[in-house]
C-alpha cells in the first residue's frame, strides 16, 4: 500500500488539497484506510499524522476496518421514514441477522446507514454493493437477503 | 427505430436499465437522456413518431412489443401535455429529460452556449448587472443575491479567484442538483464558465457528495468533453465523504482544501477570502443553471415571474409519502397546497396528509392548515420555517411528530461538525430530552409524583447545586447523577420545558445553521402537533 500511495501522489499531486481524493483512491483499492498506512498518506502529502487521522476520522465514508463482502446502505433519512422506511430498517436488521452500522461476524454484509441519497419520491432506497434499489418491500428485502448471501 | 429511455439514478433505481437492455435488444437505437422527473411514470419510454415522442410509463421489459406497436395499456401520449408538465416554467429544466446528457450536439440544438456566448461579448460588469437584475437568489437555502455576491468577487483584487458550486445536496426531500448533473451537465459547465468571465476566476470545483455517483461519472465526463468550449476556465469534481455539514459554504471550502469540513466563523467572506485564501464565488447547483437562461432570454424575462422579493423559477421537489412525486420547476408564489394536494395528489399511501416537511432536515413541519403559504422566502421565514432547497417531503397519518423531532436532534448529533457546544452537545441532550418526552407519553404518565430534586428549568439547578454544597457524598452523588431520570423531573411538561429552553440555546448559540436551525424542525413539530408529545391537541380550525 505504500508504494500505491506513492505512486498516486505522483500522479495526481502531493498537495494537502489532495487529501481526500488520496483517501477516496485507497478505499476504492483496498475497501478501507489502515490505521498502519497513516504515515505513508502524511509523507506523501507533506502533513503531520495527526491531520491525516483527523480527516479520515471526520468524514462518515471512510473505514478504518475491512468492510462486509457485501454492503447495504440503507437510507434512514425523512422522505424514506415518510414512506415506512423505519420498518423496512428493521425487517432488514433482522433479516441480514446484523444491526445497523455492523459488519455481521462472518463478514459477509454491512448494514449500514446513510442519509439519503437523491431518490426521496420512490423510497424506502439503498444502495446493494453500489447499485440503486428503490420502493424497498417485504419481497424486495427477501431478494436483496438473497444477493448478498451469495 | 428510435426510443428515449433514462439513465437517472433514479430511473435506474426503478429498472430502466432492464428496459433499454430490452428494447435495444429488440433492434431499437436506444438513446439515454435524463429524468422527466415524474417517477410515477418510470421506466419510462418515449417513442420517435412523426407527430412528435409518444410516451409509455411504467413499463417493464417485458412491454416491448406492445410499445412498439402502441398498443400498450401505459400510453401517455405527449409528455408536454400531461398535466404535471404542462403548468411548469421549465427556465432551467427545459432540457433535461429531453436530451442525451452528454451529447455536445443535443445541447448545441437545445440552445446550449448561447449564455456564454452573450456573456463573452458584455463585460464582466455587464454581467454582473444582468444577474442583479434578474433578481436572482442563491438557491442553496439562504436565499442571498446572486448578482451581489458577484459583484463583491468582481470588485476583490486578486490574482487568481476562484468558482466553486455546492453540489452537496444534502437535504433529504431534495435531489433537483442530482437530475441536473445527471440529465443536463453542460447547463452547470455553461452557468460556471459565464461567473468565471464574470468575476475574472480561473479555476472551478464542483463539489458532489459521495452519495451521488451516477452524478460524479457524468460531471467528470462532461467536464471532459467540454474543456475546449470553456477554456482557460478549468474544471474539476470533488468528491464529498458522506459529512452533511460539508454542504455549509466554509466547510465545504476546508473539505476541499484537504481538512475535516469544520465551519469557519465569518468574516471573512468567502468572496473575499474564500478557497485558498483566495476570492471565491460559491453557488448551488441550481443558481448557476439558471444563469444561462438569464443570459439568453434577457434578466427581465426571469424576473417576470415570480413573487414579491422571490424572483424566477424555483425546481420544486415532491418527496416523501406523495402519490406524483418528481421535480416541479415553476414561478414562486404557488401555494404549498396546490403544490402538495393538486400537483402531487396528496399521499401515496391514500391516507390523509398529516405533515410536510419543507426545506429538508433544518426545515419546519408544516400541518394543511399552513397550505395557504405561497412558495416564497419571506411568507415563510414568517410563518417561522424555510424553503430551503425547495424539498417537500410528505407524511400522512401514521407519522409519529415527537419521533420526527427525535430524529431531528439525533441527526444534528450525528453531523455536527463539533465547532460550538450547543450544537455538539445541546443535540445529544436533545435526543435524551425527547426519548424521555416519548417514554412518558407511551407510559401514559402525565405528571411524575414526587421527584427527587425539582429540576423543572436549568435555573433551578443552578440553586438546587449552590444549596447542596459541602454536603459531602451527597453532593457528590448528586453530581454524578444528576442526569439519571431518578433524579430529574421527567414529567412530560417538565421536559417540554427544558425542551424548549434547549431549542433557545441552539437557535442563538449555534455558528451556523446545522445548530441554528435544528429547532425549527422540532419546535414546529411541538407546536403543530403537540398531541404526539402527551400534550392536550390543539383546537382545529374551522376552516380546514
Ligand atoms: C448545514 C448546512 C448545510 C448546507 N447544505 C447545502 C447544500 O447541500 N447545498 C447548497 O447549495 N447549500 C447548502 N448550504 C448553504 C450554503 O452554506 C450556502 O449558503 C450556499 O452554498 C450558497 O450558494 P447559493 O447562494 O447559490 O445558495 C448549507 C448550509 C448549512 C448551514
Ligand atoms: S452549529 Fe454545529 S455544525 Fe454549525 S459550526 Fe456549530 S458545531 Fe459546527
Ligand atoms: S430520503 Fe431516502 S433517498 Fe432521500
Amino acid at each position: 500500500m505504500e508504494e500505491f500511495i506513492g505512486a498516486w501522489a505522483v500522479r495526481h499531486g502531493a498537495t494537502r488539497d489532495r487529501l481526500l481524493p488520496l483517501l477516496h483512491a485507497i478505499q476504492e483499492e483496498a475497501g478501507y484506510i489502515d490505521d498502519a498506512w497513516v504515515p505513508a498518506i502524511a509523507k506523501a502529502l507533506n502533513i503531520s499524522r495527526a491531520d491525516v487521522h483527523g480527516v479520515i476520522t471526520f468524514y462518515h465514508d471512510f473505514r478504518r476496518t475491512p468492510p462486509g463482502r457485501h454492503v447495504v446502505k440503507l437510507c434512514r433519512a425523512e422522505s424514506c421514514q415518510a414512506r415506512g422506511g423505519a420498518a423496512i430498517e428493521t425487517a432488514a436488521a433482522k433479516l441480514l441477522g446484523v444491526a445497523m452500522g455492523e459488519t455481521r461476524a462472518d463478514g459477509q454484509v454491512a448494514l449500514e446507514p446513510v442519509y439519503c441519497l437523491g431518490l426521496c419520491a420512490i423510497g424506502p432506497n439503498a444502495l446493494i454493493d453500489g447499485r440503486p434499489v428503490a420502493r424497498i418491500d417485504a419481497a424486495a428485502l427477501e431478494r436483496i437477503a438473497l444477493e448478498v448471501a451469495a | 427505430m428510435k426510443v428515449f429511455v433514462s439513465r437517472d439514478m433514479a430511473s435506474v433505481a426503478l429498472g430502466a436499465n432492464d428496459v433499454a437492455r430490452a428494447f435495444a435488444e429488440a433492434g431499437c437505437d436506444v438513446v439515454r437522456t435524463g429524468s422527466r422527473g415524474l417517477f410515477s411514470i418510470e421506466p419510462l419510454v418515449e417513442v420517435e413518431t412523426k407527430e412528435g415522442r409518444i410516451a409509455f410509463g411504467p413499463v417493464g421489459p417485458g412491454d416491448v412489443a406492445a410499445v412498439l406497436d402502441g398498443s400498450h395499456a401505459n400510453r401517455l401520449g405527449r409528455i408536454e401535455h400531461l398535466l404535471f408538465f404542462a403548468g411548469q416554467q421549465r427556465f432551467t429544466f427545459g432540457r433535461c429529460g429531453v436530451i442525451d446528457p452528454l451529447s455536445l450536439d443535443d445541447y448545441a440544438a437545445h440552445g446550449g452556449w448561447q449564455g456564454l456566448g452573450t456573456a463573452r461579448v458584455m463585460t464582466p460588469q455587464q454581467v454582473v448587472d444582468a444577474v442583479k437584475a434578474s433578481g436572482l437568489r442563491g438557491r442553496g437555502g439562504a436565499g442571498f443575491p446572486t448578482g451581489i455576491k458577484w459583484q463583491t468577487v468582481l470588485d476583490a483584487p486578486a490574482g487568481a479567484k476562484f468558482i466553486v458550486c455546492n453540489a452537496d445536496e444534502g437535504d433529504s426531500g431534495t435531489f433537483a442538483d442530482r437530475m441536473l448533473m445527471e440529465g443536463d451537465p453542460y447547463c452547470l459547465i455553461e452557468g460556471m464558465a459565464i461567473a468565471a468571465h464574470a468575476v475574472g476566476a480561473g479555476h472551478g470545483h464542483i463539489y458532489i457528495r459521495s452519495e451521488y455517483p451516477y452524478c460524479i461519472a457524468t460531471m467528470r465526463a462532461a467536464i471532459q468533453a467540454s474543456a475546449h468550449l470553456v477554456a482557460p476556465f478549468v474544471l474539476e469534481v470533488r468528491e464529498g465523504a458522506g459529512a452533511y455539514v460539508c454542504g455549509e459554504e466554509t466547510a465545504l471550502l476546508d473539505s476541499i482544501e484537504g481538512k475535516r469540513g469544520q465551519v469557519r466563523a465569518k468574516p471573512p467572506l468567502p468572496a473575499l477570502q474564500g478557497l485558498f485564501g483566495q476570492p471565491t464565488v460559491i453557488n448551488n447547483v441550481l443558481s448557476l443553471a439558471a444563469v444561462p437562461f438569464i443570459m439568453v432570454e434577457g434578466a427581465e424575462a426571469y424576473a417576470a415571474v415570480g413573487f414579491g422579493r422571490s424572483r424566477g423559477t424555483m425546481p420544486v421537489q415532491l418527496a416523501g409519502n406523495v402519490r406524483h412525486g418528481g421535480l416541479y420547476e415553476i414561478g414562486f408564489g404557488i401555494t404549498l397546497g396546490e403544490l402538495v394536494n393538486e400537483i402531487g395528489g396528496g399521499t401515496a399511501s391514500g391516507r390523509p396528509v398529516r405533515a410536510v416537511q419543507v426545506g429538508g432536515p433544518l426545515g419546519a413541519y408544516f400541518p394543511p392548515s399552513m397550505f395557504h403559504l405561497p412558495f416564497d422566502y419571506e411568507a415563510f421565514a414568517a410563518a417561522g420555517g424555510l424553503i430551503g432547497h425547495a424539498g417537500i417531503t410528505v407524511f400522512d397519518e401514521s407519522v409519529d411528530m415527537a419521533h420526527m423531532a427525535r430524529f431531528a436532534m439525533e441527526f444534528c448529533a450525528a453531523e455536527s461538525c463539533g465547532k460550538c457546544t450547543p450544537c455538539r452537545i445541546g443535540s445529544t441532550r436533545g435526543v435524551e430530552i425527547m426519548d424521555r418526552i416519548i417514554g412518558a407519553r407511551d407510559a401514559s404518565v402525565s405528571v411524575r409524583p414526587e421527584p427527587v430534586e425539582g429540576l423543572s428549568s436549568l435555573a433551578d439547578k443552578g440553586k438546587a447545586s449552590t444549596g447542596s454544597v459541602g454536603t459531602g457524598e451527597g453532593y457528590l452523588n448528586r453530581a454524578l447523577y444528576s442526569r439519571s431520570p431518578d433524579r430529574i423531573d421527567v414529567s412530560i411538561a417538565a421536559q417540554t420545558g427544558l425542551l424548549r429552553d434547549l431549542a433557545d440555546t441552539m437557535k442563538y448559540g449555534s455558528l451556523c445553521a446545522l445548530g441554528g436551525f435544528t429547532p425549527y424542525p422540532v419546535l414546529s413539530a411541538l407546536d403543530y402537533f403537540p398531541e404526539d408529545f402527551g400534550a392536550p391537541a390543539p383546537i382545529k380550525e374551522a376552516a380546514e
